[in-house]
């Protein structure tokens, strides 16, 4: 998990520049950083913002480009859903994808072992946060003398795909996200990344019609 | 935008971030959900990283690329190579942006 906050850093670092480049403020950018704490959708907003978009575009877009966490908080109420709402809702916002997939491979059982967790959770959070956080603010703060023609946001990109590929365990899982990507190039045209949308119905309605066609006898649990 | 409308833009993309990550963590009571929902949910966390990173790869400006010297696909093809040698994310990130960084200042792709 270390290692990957390097992906995370360099990421961080392009996001904040990206977004002084765009146009925003110092402190619009640095607000930004501080409170939305969200790469893919930052960096989704920033054209928005600076096009002028509506306001409702800009919160749909980022609303789709964030589904992926939709989708994980689901698995997160196993595990944390017994907890007061308060801790819910700071453990909802600190939920980034390096967390989710390093938390999910440390704990398979979707279940409650809050002594062994929560340490593992909030430590992880801690760590993302400011492997993300103090590059994105240097990246604002130094945005001139950071070169972006070197490509290194798209550390960012194969940090994710590190993530991606982790979480690919059978022959059906590989076909789902093949089609998940194929689907989001070939809808990538559809306003407010509705693509994102169109991709993951797509990627669960193949999975559905595999595990109708060719059932895992092995793992039948997983299918309630 | 201007600057209070700007404003209000990222206090909202920040209520985003909260909502969609607690979509279901949030509420008091389990979201109804049918049983077919539920066992189709298991491909869509891979799903939908791939819906973000995919166009990242292949897309530039919304076309498909149209020539092979793109860094990015060196540089997936290198990390990707990697990650099923070793099983690692951390060289993943490493040799993919090692091959980026070469082509990008060595030969000026």
């Amino acid at each position: 998990m270390l290692g990957i906050t390097l992906g995370i850093s360099a990421w961080g670092l392009v996001t904040g520049v990206a977004m002084v480049k765009s146009g925003l403020s110092l402190w619009l950018a640095l607000l930004m950083s501080l409170i939305v704490f969200a790469g893919s959708s930052q960096l989704a907003a920033l054209p928005l913002i600076a096009g002028g978009a509506p306001l409702w575009v800009l919160w749909a877009t980022a609303f789709c480009v964030n589904l992926r966490f939709v989708i994980f908080s689901a698995q997160w109420r196993l595990y944390f859903g017994h907890l007061p709402r308060w801790q819910r809702l700071t453990l909802s916002y600190f939920a980034a994808d390096l967390n989710y997939v390093a938390f999910m491979r440390r704990f398979p059982d979707p279940q409650a072992e809050p002594e062994a967790q929560q340490p593992y959770y909030w430590g992880g959070v801690a760590l993302n946060w400011c492997a993300w956080q103090l590059p994105s603010i240097a990246g604002i703060l130094l945005a001139d003398r950071v070169p972006t023609e070197w490509g290194l946001g798209f550390a960012g990109v194969l940090a994710l795909l590190g993530l991606t590929y982790s979480l690919l365990s059978s022959g059906k899982s590989w076909i789902s996200a093949g089609v998940a990507g194929c689907a989001a190039v070939a809808a990538y045209a559809l306003p407010l990344r509705l693509n994102i949308v169109v991709a993951i119905a797509a990627a669960v309605a193949i999975g559905l019609l595999l595990d109708h066609w060719k059932p895992d006898a092995a793992k039948p649990e997983l299918r309630a | 935008m201007s600057n209070w409308e700007a404003t209000l833009g990222i206090l909202g993309l920040a209520l985003i971030t909260l909502l969609t990550r607690g979509f279901f963590l949030l509420p008091r009571r389990e979201l109804p959900m049918p049983d077919w929902a539920k066992q189709g949910l298991r491909y869509a966390p891979l799903a939908a990283l791939a819906a973000v990173i995919v166009p990242e790869i292949v897309l530039t400006k919304g076309q498909l690329v149209s020539t092979w010297q793109d860094p990015r696909l060196f540089a997936v093809a290198v990390g990707t190579a990697y990650f099923f040698w070793k099983r690692g994310i951390l060289g993943t990130i490493v040799s993919g942006t090692a091959v980026m960084l070469a082509l990008r200042l060595g030969l000026g792709w």
